[in-house]
Protein backbone atom coordinates (compact mmCIF):
# COMPACT_ATOMS: atom_id res chain seq x y z
CA UNK A 1 0.00 0.00 0.00
CA UNK A 2 1.07 3.81 -0.77
CA UNK A 3 2.76 4.64 2.66
CA UNK A 4 1.37 7.93 2.79
CA UNK A 5 -2.23 6.53 2.72
CA UNK A 6 -1.03 3.94 5.47
CA UNK A 7 0.38 7.21 7.29
CA UNK A 8 -2.95 8.66 7.10
CA UNK A 9 -5.26 6.29 7.92
CA UNK A 10 -3.49 4.24 10.49
CA UNK A 11 -4.79 2.43 13.02
CA UNK A 12 -5.28 4.91 15.84
CA UNK A 13 -6.92 7.24 13.47
CA UNK A 14 -9.58 4.36 11.68
CA UNK A 15 -10.18 3.65 15.62
CA UNK A 16 -10.77 7.18 17.14
CA UNK A 17 -13.25 7.56 13.62
CA UNK A 18 -15.35 4.44 14.25
CA UNK A 19 -15.12 4.77 18.32
CA UNK A 20 -14.90 8.77 18.54
CA UNK A 21 -14.17 9.39 22.44
CA UNK A 22 -16.49 12.00 24.43
CA UNK A 23 -19.28 12.07 21.21
CA UNK A 24 -22.40 13.98 22.41
CA UNK A 25 -23.55 16.76 24.20
CA UNK A 26 -22.65 18.61 27.69
CA UNK A 27 -25.37 18.93 29.74
CA UNK A 28 -24.50 22.72 30.90
CA UNK A 29 -21.37 23.47 28.80
CA UNK A 30 -20.26 27.25 29.36
CA UNK A 31 -18.58 27.44 25.96
CA UNK A 32 -20.15 25.74 22.50
CA UNK A 33 -19.38 26.40 19.04
CA UNK A 34 -20.11 25.39 15.91
CA UNK A 35 -17.96 24.49 12.68
CA UNK A 36 -18.66 23.80 9.09
CA UNK A 37 -16.77 23.28 5.85
CA UNK A 38 -18.72 24.41 3.63
CA UNK A 39 -16.10 22.79 0.92
CA UNK A 40 -17.47 19.41 2.06
CA UNK A 41 -20.62 19.95 4.34
CA UNK A 42 -18.70 18.96 6.78
CA UNK A 43 -20.31 19.72 10.22
CA UNK A 44 -19.21 19.80 14.24
CA UNK A 45 -20.36 20.92 17.60
CA UNK A 46 -17.94 21.79 20.51
CA UNK A 47 -18.65 21.56 24.19
CA UNK A 48 -16.69 22.86 26.63
CA UNK A 49 -16.93 23.35 30.42
CA UNK A 50 -14.09 25.48 32.30
CA UNK A 51 -14.02 25.91 35.72
CA UNK A 52 -12.93 29.13 37.49
CA UNK A 53 -9.44 28.61 37.26
CA UNK A 54 -9.48 28.46 33.21
CA UNK A 55 -9.39 24.37 33.46
CA UNK A 56 -11.33 22.46 30.60
CA UNK A 57 -12.73 20.11 33.22
CA UNK A 58 -15.09 18.70 30.39
CA UNK A 59 -15.40 18.70 26.72
CA UNK A 60 -17.34 17.00 24.32
CA UNK A 61 -18.22 16.81 20.29
CA UNK A 62 -20.50 15.71 17.95
CA UNK A 63 -20.75 15.79 13.83
CA UNK A 64 -20.46 13.88 10.98
CA UNK A 65 -17.67 13.99 8.96
CA UNK A 66 -14.99 11.99 7.31
CA UNK A 67 -12.61 9.70 8.88
CA UNK A 68 -9.87 12.51 9.54
CA UNK A 69 -12.17 15.45 10.83
CA UNK A 70 -14.08 12.61 13.33
CA UNK A 71 -10.74 10.90 14.35
CA UNK A 72 -9.31 14.54 14.89
CA UNK A 73 -11.83 15.57 16.89
CA UNK A 74 -12.23 12.68 19.47
CA UNK A 75 -8.24 13.28 19.73
CA UNK A 76 -8.44 16.34 20.16
CA UNK A 77 -11.36 16.28 23.45
CA UNK A 78 -9.23 13.27 24.73
CA UNK A 79 -6.13 15.51 24.85
CA UNK A 80 -7.88 19.11 25.61
CA UNK A 81 -9.70 17.52 28.77
CA UNK A 82 -7.93 18.34 32.09
CA UNK A 83 -5.78 21.09 30.60
CA UNK A 84 -5.66 24.82 31.18
CA UNK A 85 -7.24 27.11 28.97
CA UNK A 86 -3.24 28.30 27.54
CA UNK A 87 -2.04 24.82 27.32
CA UNK A 88 -5.20 23.97 25.06
CA UNK A 89 -4.09 27.25 22.79
CA UNK A 90 -0.16 25.89 22.58
CA UNK A 91 -1.55 22.13 21.94
CA UNK A 92 -3.87 23.97 19.03
CA UNK A 93 -0.69 26.11 17.59
CA UNK A 94 1.45 23.37 17.30
CA UNK A 95 -1.30 21.35 16.08
CA UNK A 96 -1.83 23.05 12.88
CA UNK A 97 1.92 23.65 12.02
CA UNK A 98 2.21 19.67 12.95
CA UNK A 99 -0.52 18.80 9.92
CA UNK A 100 0.45 21.45 7.60
CA UNK A 101 3.89 20.13 7.46
CA UNK A 102 5.61 23.00 9.57
CA UNK A 103 8.19 23.01 12.34
CA UNK A 104 5.80 21.92 15.68
CA UNK A 105 8.76 21.73 17.98
CA UNK A 106 6.09 23.73 20.56
CA UNK A 107 4.95 19.99 20.76
CA UNK A 108 6.50 18.07 23.54
CA UNK A 109 6.81 14.61 25.37
CA UNK A 110 3.56 12.39 25.41
CA UNK A 111 1.52 15.33 23.38
CA UNK A 112 3.97 15.59 20.77
CA UNK A 113 3.56 11.70 20.79
CA UNK A 114 -0.63 11.52 20.84
CA UNK A 115 -0.65 13.90 17.91
CA UNK A 116 1.81 12.52 15.56
CA UNK A 117 -0.76 10.01 14.21
CA UNK A 118 -1.95 13.46 12.64
CA UNK A 119 0.87 14.23 11.16
CA UNK A 120 0.26 12.24 7.78
CA UNK A 121 -2.23 14.77 6.80
CA UNK A 122 0.58 17.31 5.97
CA UNK A 123 0.64 14.52 2.55
CA UNK A 124 -2.30 15.37 1.57
CA UNK A 125 -3.00 19.10 1.12
CA UNK A 126 -6.83 18.95 0.24
CA UNK A 127 -7.51 17.52 3.78
CA UNK A 128 -5.36 19.74 6.23
CA UNK A 129 -9.18 21.29 6.49
CA UNK A 130 -10.98 18.23 7.43
CA UNK A 131 -8.24 17.72 10.51
CA UNK A 132 -8.19 21.63 11.59
CA UNK A 133 -12.13 21.37 11.66
CA UNK A 134 -12.75 21.15 15.34
CA UNK A 135 -9.56 22.54 16.69
CA UNK A 136 -10.72 26.14 14.80
CA UNK A 137 -14.50 25.23 16.27
CA UNK A 138 -13.03 24.86 19.90
CA UNK A 139 -10.99 28.18 19.62
CA UNK A 140 -14.10 29.84 18.22
CA UNK A 141 -16.39 28.82 21.42
CA UNK A 142 -14.10 29.82 23.93
CA UNK A 143 -13.81 32.90 22.06
CA UNK A 144 -17.43 33.42 22.22
CA UNK A 145 -17.69 32.97 18.51
CA UNK A 146 -20.61 31.39 16.52
CA UNK A 147 -19.60 29.67 14.14
CA UNK A 148 -16.00 28.32 12.72
CA UNK A 149 -14.90 27.85 9.31
CA UNK A 150 -11.82 25.53 8.33
CA UNK A 151 -10.20 28.40 6.77
CA UNK B 1 -16.11 29.06 -39.65
CA UNK B 2 -16.49 25.01 -39.43
CA UNK B 3 -19.56 24.42 -42.16
CA UNK B 4 -21.87 22.09 -40.19
CA UNK B 5 -21.03 18.43 -41.36
CA UNK B 6 -23.23 16.42 -43.60
CA UNK B 7 -23.98 13.38 -42.20
CA UNK B 8 -22.02 11.57 -44.29
CA UNK B 9 -18.80 13.52 -43.60
CA UNK B 10 -19.08 12.98 -39.83
CA UNK B 11 -16.66 10.57 -38.46
CA UNK B 12 -17.86 7.11 -36.71
CA UNK B 13 -17.32 7.16 -32.95
CA UNK B 14 -13.88 5.69 -31.42
CA UNK B 15 -13.20 6.43 -28.13
CA UNK B 16 -9.88 5.64 -28.18
CA UNK B 17 -8.75 7.44 -31.19
CA UNK B 18 -10.81 10.33 -29.83
CA UNK B 19 -8.96 9.43 -26.07
CA UNK B 20 -5.60 10.08 -27.85
CA UNK B 21 -6.27 13.45 -28.69
CA UNK B 22 -6.10 14.52 -25.11
CA UNK B 23 -2.74 14.76 -24.03
CA UNK B 24 -3.28 15.45 -19.91
CA UNK B 25 -5.15 11.49 -20.34
CA UNK B 26 -1.43 9.99 -20.85
CA UNK B 27 -0.09 11.47 -17.77
CA UNK B 28 0.06 9.32 -14.44
CA UNK B 29 -0.52 10.91 -11.07
CA UNK B 30 1.21 8.79 -7.76
CA UNK B 31 2.94 6.46 -10.13
CA UNK B 32 -0.55 5.37 -11.73
CA UNK B 33 -2.09 6.06 -15.17
CA UNK B 34 -4.42 8.23 -14.72
CA UNK B 35 -8.47 7.48 -14.65
CA UNK B 36 -10.23 10.49 -15.14
CA UNK B 37 -13.83 10.55 -13.69
CA UNK B 38 -14.62 13.76 -12.45
CA UNK B 39 -15.86 15.17 -15.63
CA UNK B 40 -19.34 16.55 -14.62
CA UNK B 41 -16.51 19.06 -12.79
CA UNK B 42 -15.20 19.89 -15.85
CA UNK B 43 -14.00 18.04 -18.89
CA UNK B 44 -10.44 17.90 -20.16
CA UNK B 45 -9.78 19.55 -23.20
CA UNK B 46 -8.68 18.20 -26.86
CA UNK B 47 -5.62 19.19 -28.71
CA UNK B 48 -7.61 20.62 -31.56
CA UNK B 49 -9.34 22.97 -28.60
CA UNK B 50 -6.12 23.90 -27.22
CA UNK B 51 -4.27 24.38 -30.76
CA UNK B 52 -7.18 26.42 -32.16
CA UNK B 53 -6.64 28.94 -29.13
CA UNK B 54 -3.03 29.06 -29.57
CA UNK B 55 -3.04 29.61 -33.23
CA UNK B 56 -5.46 32.49 -32.51
CA UNK B 57 -3.59 34.04 -30.07
CA UNK B 58 -0.25 33.86 -31.67
CA UNK B 59 -1.92 35.29 -35.22
CA UNK B 60 -5.13 36.95 -34.99
CA UNK B 61 -5.72 37.81 -31.88
CA UNK B 62 -6.74 41.43 -30.53
CA UNK B 63 -9.86 43.33 -28.94
CA UNK B 64 -13.35 42.78 -30.60
CA UNK B 65 -15.72 45.09 -31.85
CA UNK B 66 -13.65 48.44 -30.73
CA UNK B 67 -10.47 48.72 -33.55
CA UNK B 68 -11.15 49.58 -37.43
CA UNK B 69 -7.42 47.90 -37.29
CA UNK B 70 -7.00 44.59 -39.29
CA UNK B 71 -6.58 42.00 -36.16
CA UNK B 72 -9.36 43.36 -35.03
CA UNK B 73 -11.51 42.70 -37.50
CA UNK B 74 -9.98 39.26 -37.61
CA UNK B 75 -10.96 38.70 -34.22
CA UNK B 76 -14.47 40.17 -34.03
CA UNK B 77 -14.77 37.99 -37.08
CA UNK B 78 -13.90 35.19 -35.02
CA UNK B 79 -15.61 35.92 -31.91
CA UNK B 80 -18.87 36.52 -34.36
CA UNK B 81 -18.05 33.28 -35.55
CA UNK B 82 -17.76 31.67 -32.14
CA UNK B 83 -21.49 32.67 -31.43
CA UNK B 84 -22.50 30.92 -34.93
CA UNK B 85 -20.91 28.04 -33.73
CA UNK B 86 -22.85 28.02 -30.28
CA UNK B 87 -26.23 28.92 -32.03
CA UNK B 88 -25.33 26.00 -34.68
CA UNK B 89 -24.92 23.58 -31.59
CA UNK B 90 -28.15 24.65 -30.07
CA UNK B 91 -29.86 24.88 -32.64
CA UNK B 92 -30.91 28.65 -31.74
CA UNK B 93 -32.98 30.38 -34.85
CA UNK B 94 -30.49 33.34 -34.48
CA UNK B 95 -27.11 34.20 -33.17
CA UNK B 96 -28.92 36.83 -31.87
CA UNK B 97 -30.18 34.84 -29.26
CA UNK B 98 -26.80 34.15 -27.81
CA UNK B 99 -25.05 35.89 -25.28
CA UNK B 100 -21.48 34.93 -24.14
CA UNK B 101 -21.44 34.77 -20.45
CA UNK B 102 -18.45 33.88 -17.95
CA UNK B 103 -20.02 30.09 -17.65
CA UNK B 104 -23.34 28.48 -16.93
CA UNK B 105 -23.79 30.65 -13.24
CA UNK B 106 -23.52 33.70 -15.11
CA UNK B 107 -25.79 32.70 -17.16
CA UNK B 108 -28.44 32.05 -14.91
CA UNK B 109 -27.70 35.39 -12.78
CA UNK B 110 -28.43 37.13 -15.99
CA UNK B 111 -31.72 35.83 -16.28
CA UNK B 112 -32.38 36.21 -12.70
CA UNK B 113 -31.50 39.95 -12.44
CA UNK B 114 -32.13 40.82 -16.15
CA UNK B 115 -35.49 39.04 -17.03
CA UNK B 116 -37.17 38.09 -13.69
CA UNK B 117 -36.47 40.59 -11.21
CA UNK B 118 -38.21 43.09 -13.29
CA UNK B 119 -41.16 41.17 -13.46
CA UNK B 120 -41.38 39.02 -9.87
CA UNK B 121 -43.39 40.74 -6.86
CA UNK B 122 -43.65 39.62 -2.92
CA UNK B 123 -45.58 36.13 -3.37
CA UNK B 124 -45.13 35.23 -6.96
CA UNK B 125 -43.49 31.67 -7.01
CA UNK B 126 -40.45 30.58 -8.72
CA UNK B 127 -40.42 26.38 -9.26
CA UNK B 128 -37.79 24.44 -8.96
CA UNK B 129 -36.64 20.99 -8.15
CA UNK B 130 -34.89 19.83 -5.55
CA UNK B 131 -31.69 18.01 -7.90
CA UNK B 132 -30.86 22.01 -8.75
CA UNK B 133 -27.22 22.77 -8.61
CA UNK B 134 -26.53 25.47 -6.21
CA UNK B 135 -26.32 27.92 -9.55
CA UNK B 136 -29.79 27.04 -10.24
CA UNK B 137 -31.19 27.38 -6.55
CA UNK B 138 -28.83 30.70 -5.27
CA UNK B 139 -29.70 33.28 -8.31
CA UNK B 140 -33.54 32.36 -7.36
CA UNK B 141 -33.11 32.54 -3.71
CA UNK B 142 -31.50 36.88 -4.50
CA UNK B 143 -35.53 37.34 -5.81
CA UNK B 144 -36.48 35.89 -2.53
CA UNK B 145 -34.75 37.97 -0.30
CA UNK B 146 -34.82 41.00 -1.98
CA UNK B 147 -37.95 40.93 -3.77
CA UNK B 148 -39.95 38.53 -1.89
CA UNK B 149 -40.36 35.62 -4.49
CA UNK B 150 -41.60 32.35 -3.05
CA UNK B 151 -39.16 29.24 -3.83
CA UNK B 152 -41.59 26.30 -4.70
CA UNK B 153 -39.74 23.31 -4.65
CA UNK B 154 -40.41 20.09 -6.50
CA UNK B 155 -39.10 16.84 -5.42
CA UNK B 156 -37.92 13.21 -7.45
CA UNK B 157 -39.05 10.34 -6.35
CA UNK B 158 -36.76 7.71 -4.46
CA UNK B 159 -34.82 7.07 -7.92
CA UNK B 160 -34.49 10.50 -8.92
CA UNK B 161 -36.98 10.70 -11.13
CA UNK B 162 -38.79 13.75 -12.09
CA UNK B 163 -42.63 13.60 -12.46
CA UNK B 164 -43.83 15.92 -14.89
CA UNK B 165 -47.33 15.90 -13.30
CA UNK B 166 -45.48 16.93 -10.59
CA UNK B 167 -44.08 20.28 -12.07
CA UNK B 168 -47.29 20.88 -13.53
CA UNK B 169 -49.16 21.15 -10.36
CA UNK B 170 -46.61 23.08 -8.90
CA UNK B 171 -47.09 25.80 -11.37
CA UNK B 172 -49.95 28.08 -9.86
CA UNK B 173 -51.26 31.39 -10.91
CA UNK B 174 -48.77 33.18 -8.34
CA UNK B 175 -45.73 30.88 -10.66
CA UNK B 176 -43.79 33.32 -12.85
CA UNK B 177 -40.97 31.41 -13.43
CA UNK B 178 -39.75 27.87 -13.27
CA UNK B 179 -35.86 26.41 -13.88
CA UNK B 180 -35.04 22.92 -13.86
CA UNK B 181 -31.89 20.97 -14.95
CA UNK B 182 -32.06 19.37 -18.40
CA UNK B 183 -29.40 16.77 -16.28
CA UNK B 184 -29.03 16.18 -12.41
CA UNK B 185 -25.32 17.05 -11.90
CA UNK B 186 -25.53 14.51 -8.91
CA UNK B 187 -28.19 11.97 -10.15
CA UNK B 188 -27.50 11.61 -14.00
CA UNK B 189 -31.42 12.15 -14.11
CA UNK B 190 -32.48 13.46 -17.77
CA UNK B 191 -36.04 15.90 -17.09
CA UNK B 192 -38.65 15.83 -19.60
CA UNK B 193 -37.62 19.27 -20.52
CA UNK B 194 -39.99 19.67 -23.70
CA UNK B 195 -43.14 18.12 -21.77
CA UNK B 196 -41.81 20.78 -18.65
CA UNK B 197 -41.79 23.58 -21.42
CA UNK B 198 -45.02 22.72 -23.12
CA UNK B 199 -46.65 22.73 -19.58
CA UNK B 200 -45.69 25.92 -18.25
CA UNK B 201 -46.40 27.37 -21.47
CA UNK B 202 -49.68 25.98 -21.35
CA UNK B 203 -50.49 28.21 -18.13
CA UNK B 204 -48.22 31.24 -19.73
CA UNK B 205 -45.04 30.54 -17.65
CA UNK B 206 -41.41 30.87 -19.14
CA UNK B 207 -38.80 27.74 -18.47
CA UNK B 208 -34.66 28.01 -17.73
CA UNK B 209 -32.95 25.12 -18.17
CA UNK B 210 -29.85 24.92 -16.71
CA UNK B 211 -28.07 22.58 -19.67
CA UNK B 212 -24.43 22.67 -17.82
CA UNK B 213 -24.82 19.00 -17.90
CA UNK B 214 -27.54 18.58 -20.36
CA UNK B 215 -25.58 20.22 -23.21
CA UNK B 216 -22.94 17.86 -22.92
CA UNK B 217 -24.39 14.76 -22.68
CA UNK B 218 -28.34 15.22 -24.28
CA UNK B 219 -28.96 17.02 -27.14
CA UNK B 220 -29.96 20.56 -26.72
CA UNK B 221 -32.20 21.67 -29.44
CA UNK B 222 -33.33 24.88 -27.91
CA UNK B 223 -36.29 25.67 -30.76
CA UNK B 224 -37.52 21.62 -30.51
CA UNK B 225 -37.74 21.94 -26.40
CA UNK B 226 -39.42 25.52 -27.17
CA UNK B 227 -37.31 26.50 -23.99
CA UNK B 228 -36.87 30.49 -22.90
CA UNK B 229 -33.29 30.17 -21.77
CA UNK B 230 -30.73 27.97 -21.91
CA UNK B 231 -27.54 28.20 -19.89
CA UNK B 232 -24.54 26.33 -20.75
CA UNK B 233 -20.76 26.35 -20.31
CA UNK B 234 -17.89 25.81 -22.02
CA UNK B 235 -15.29 23.79 -20.09
CA UNK B 236 -17.72 20.80 -18.96
CA UNK B 237 -17.99 20.68 -22.89
CA UNK B 238 -14.11 19.67 -23.76
CA UNK B 239 -13.70 23.54 -24.13
CA UNK B 240 -12.07 26.44 -21.94
CA UNK B 241 -12.47 27.72 -18.71
CA UNK B 242 -14.14 31.50 -18.46
CA UNK B 243 -16.74 31.51 -21.30
CA UNK B 244 -20.04 29.82 -21.55
CA UNK B 245 -23.47 31.14 -22.61
CA UNK B 246 -27.09 31.98 -22.51
CA UNK B 247 -29.38 31.12 -25.05
CA UNK B 248 -32.61 33.74 -25.00
CA UNK B 249 -35.47 33.75 -26.95
CA UNK B 250 -35.18 37.09 -28.61
CA UNK B 251 -38.35 38.77 -27.63
CA UNK B 252 -37.47 37.59 -23.92
CA UNK B 253 -33.86 39.09 -24.93
CA UNK B 254 -34.96 42.58 -26.26
CA UNK B 255 -37.74 42.83 -23.01
CA UNK B 256 -34.24 42.82 -20.48
CA UNK B 257 -32.07 45.34 -19.08
CA UNK B 258 -28.76 45.17 -19.08
CA UNK B 259 -26.88 43.38 -16.68
CA UNK B 260 -23.22 44.66 -16.20
CA UNK B 261 -22.58 48.07 -17.29
CA UNK B 262 -19.45 49.19 -18.97
CA UNK B 263 -18.36 48.77 -22.61
CA UNK B 264 -19.38 47.66 -25.65
CA UNK B 265 -23.16 47.30 -24.17
CA UNK B 266 -23.80 50.27 -25.06
CA UNK B 267 -25.79 52.66 -28.15
CA UNK B 268 -24.62 55.95 -26.71
CA UNK B 269 -23.28 57.59 -24.03
CA UNK B 270 -23.60 61.04 -22.64
CA UNK B 271 -23.51 62.77 -19.16
CA UNK B 272 -26.68 62.75 -18.52
CA UNK B 273 -27.98 59.59 -20.12
CA UNK B 274 -27.13 55.96 -21.41
CA UNK B 275 -29.25 54.31 -24.34
CA UNK B 276 -27.91 50.59 -24.91
CA UNK B 277 -27.14 48.30 -27.33
CA UNK B 278 -29.19 45.86 -28.83
CA UNK B 279 -28.79 41.93 -27.53
CA UNK B 280 -26.45 40.66 -27.55
CA UNK B 281 -23.97 43.02 -26.87
CA UNK B 282 -26.42 44.47 -24.35
CA UNK B 283 -25.42 41.75 -21.82
CA UNK B 284 -21.47 41.60 -22.85
CA UNK B 285 -20.38 44.53 -21.22
CA UNK B 286 -16.08 44.78 -20.82
CA UNK B 287 -13.60 42.61 -22.97
CA UNK B 288 -15.01 39.49 -23.51
CA UNK B 289 -13.21 35.87 -23.23
CA UNK B 290 -12.09 36.38 -26.66
CA UNK B 291 -9.22 33.20 -26.92
CA UNK B 292 -11.87 31.88 -24.74
CA UNK B 293 -14.59 31.84 -27.56
CA UNK B 294 -12.40 30.21 -30.10
CA UNK B 295 -11.69 27.24 -27.68
CA UNK B 296 -15.55 27.08 -27.43
CA UNK B 297 -16.39 27.27 -31.24
CA UNK B 298 -13.33 24.79 -31.38
CA UNK B 299 -14.61 22.47 -28.69
CA UNK B 300 -18.44 22.45 -30.22
CA UNK B 301 -16.90 21.96 -33.82
CA UNK B 302 -14.57 19.14 -32.87
CA UNK B 303 -17.86 17.48 -30.70
CA UNK B 304 -20.11 18.42 -33.56
CA UNK B 305 -17.94 16.42 -35.99
CA UNK B 306 -18.77 12.74 -34.24
CA UNK B 307 -21.65 10.65 -34.48
CA UNK B 308 -23.34 12.31 -31.15
CA UNK B 309 -25.51 9.23 -30.71
CA UNK B 310 -22.28 6.76 -30.68
CA UNK B 311 -21.24 8.79 -28.16
CA UNK B 312 -23.72 8.74 -25.74
CA UNK B 313 -24.32 4.96 -26.59
CA UNK B 314 -20.77 4.38 -25.41
CA UNK B 315 -21.30 7.00 -22.65
CA UNK B 316 -24.05 5.08 -21.75
CA UNK B 317 -22.52 1.51 -21.76
CA UNK B 318 -20.05 3.13 -19.24
CA UNK B 319 -22.62 3.91 -16.77
CA UNK B 320 -24.37 0.38 -17.68
CA UNK B 321 -21.08 -1.52 -17.00
CA UNK B 322 -19.98 0.53 -13.99
CA UNK B 323 -23.76 0.34 -12.18
CA UNK B 324 -23.64 -2.96 -12.54
CA UNK B 325 -20.45 -3.65 -10.74
CA UNK B 326 -21.29 -1.25 -7.86
CA UNK B 327 -24.65 -2.96 -7.29
CA UNK B 328 -22.74 -6.32 -6.85
CA UNK B 329 -21.11 -4.63 -3.82
CA UNK B 330 -23.34 -5.02 -0.96
CA UNK B 331 -21.72 -2.30 0.90
CA UNK B 332 -22.55 0.18 -1.72
CA UNK B 333 -25.83 2.26 -2.29
CA UNK B 334 -26.51 4.06 -5.67
CA UNK B 335 -27.97 7.15 -5.36
CA UNK B 336 -29.89 8.12 -8.76
CA UNK B 337 -31.26 5.30 -10.86
CA UNK B 338 -34.18 7.13 -12.71
CA UNK B 339 -34.72 5.69 -15.97
CA UNK B 340 -32.64 6.84 -19.39
CA UNK B 341 -30.55 8.76 -17.27
CA UNK B 342 -27.28 10.17 -18.45
CA UNK B 343 -23.21 8.80 -17.61
CA UNK B 344 -23.42 9.69 -13.71
CA UNK B 345 -23.04 7.58 -11.10
CA UNK B 346 -23.58 9.38 -7.00
CA UNK B 347 -23.05 6.58 -4.31
CA UNK B 348 -22.41 6.32 -0.33
CA UNK B 349 -20.16 2.87 0.70
CA UNK B 350 -21.30 2.02 4.30
CA UNK B 351 -18.06 3.04 6.47
CA UNK B 352 -16.31 5.13 4.31
CA UNK B 353 -16.94 8.98 4.15
CA UNK B 354 -17.38 10.00 0.75
CA UNK B 355 -13.90 11.90 1.63
CA UNK B 356 -11.88 9.06 2.86
CA UNK B 357 -12.88 7.03 -0.55
CA UNK B 358 -11.82 9.78 -2.94
CA UNK B 359 -8.42 10.05 -1.64
CA UNK B 360 -7.74 5.97 -1.69
CA UNK B 361 -9.26 6.35 -4.95
CA UNK B 362 -6.81 9.43 -6.17
CA UNK B 363 -4.23 7.58 -4.82
CA UNK B 364 -4.34 4.75 -7.53
CA UNK B 365 -4.85 7.38 -9.92
CA UNK B 366 -8.58 7.22 -10.17
CA UNK B 367 -10.31 11.40 -9.95
CA UNK B 368 -13.74 10.92 -8.82
CA UNK B 369 -15.78 14.05 -6.87
CA UNK B 370 -16.60 13.74 -3.46
CA UNK B 371 -18.65 15.99 -1.30
CA UNK B 372 -22.16 17.77 -1.84
CA UNK B 373 -21.72 18.81 -5.45
CA UNK B 374 -23.35 22.03 -4.52
CA UNK B 375 -26.70 20.50 -4.38
CA UNK B 376 -27.37 20.59 -0.86
CA UNK B 377 -31.09 20.35 -0.78
CA UNK B 378 -30.51 17.04 -3.13
CA UNK B 379 -28.24 15.62 -0.21
CA UNK B 380 -30.61 16.60 2.44
CA UNK B 381 -33.48 14.62 0.16
CA UNK B 382 -31.88 11.68 0.39
CA UNK B 383 -30.26 11.65 3.59
CA UNK B 384 -26.59 11.85 3.01
CA UNK B 385 -24.04 14.67 3.80
CA UNK B 386 -22.29 13.99 0.98
CA UNK B 387 -21.64 11.28 -1.88
CA UNK B 388 -18.53 9.59 -3.99
CA UNK B 389 -19.07 10.73 -8.05
CA UNK B 390 -17.85 9.09 -11.24
CA UNK B 391 -18.89 10.89 -14.42
CA UNK B 392 -18.53 9.79 -17.69
CA UNK B 393 -17.24 11.50 -20.49
CA UNK B 394 -16.75 10.08 -24.05
CA UNK B 395 -12.96 9.55 -23.76
CA UNK B 396 -13.22 7.23 -21.06
CA UNK B 397 -13.08 3.86 -21.39
CA UNK B 398 -14.28 0.03 -19.76
CA UNK B 399 -10.62 -0.50 -18.46
CA UNK B 400 -11.00 2.48 -16.26
CA UNK B 401 -14.38 1.43 -15.25
CA UNK B 402 -12.68 -1.62 -13.79
CA UNK B 403 -10.09 0.08 -12.27
CA UNK B 404 -12.42 2.03 -10.29
CA UNK B 405 -13.99 -0.94 -9.12
CA UNK B 406 -10.12 -2.26 -7.84
CA UNK B 407 -9.78 0.99 -5.95
CA UNK B 408 -13.17 0.75 -4.70
CA UNK B 409 -12.15 -2.83 -3.17
CA UNK B 410 -8.92 -1.62 -2.11
CA UNK B 411 -10.58 1.40 -0.01
CA UNK B 412 -12.60 -0.82 1.51
CA UNK B 413 -9.85 -3.27 3.15
CA UNK B 414 -8.20 -0.12 4.64
CA UNK B 415 -11.45 1.65 5.64
CA UNK B 416 -13.43 -1.10 6.56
Amino acid sequence: MDESLRDLYQEVILDHSKHPRHFGVLAAPTHKGEGHNPLCGDRVKIYLHVDGSDHIDDISFEGRGCAISQASASLMTDMLKGRTLEEADRLMGGFLHLVKGEDATSLEGEDRERLDVMAGVSEFPMRVKCATLAWHTMKSALEGGSTAKSE
Amino acid sequence: MTAQPKASELSAFDPLAARAEFEILGREVYGKPLVYLDNAASAQKPRAVLDAMKIFAENEYANVHRGVHYLSAKATQRYEAARESVRRFLNAGSVEEVVFTKGGTEAINLVAQSFLAQRILPWDEIVLTTMEHHSNIVPWHFLRERQGAVLKWVDVDDDGALDVDAVDAAIGPRTKFVAVAHMSNVLGTVTPLKEIVRRAHAKGVPVLADGCQGAVHEFADVRDLDVDFYALTAHKLYGPTGIGALYGKRAHLKSMRPFNGGGEMIAEVTKDNVTYAEPPARFEAGTPPIIESVGFAAALDWLSAFERPAIAKHEHALLAHATSEIEMLNWARIIGKAPGKGAILSFEAEGMHAHDLATILDREGVAVRAGHHCAQPLMERFGVGSTTRASFALYNTHAEVETLIAALHKARKILG
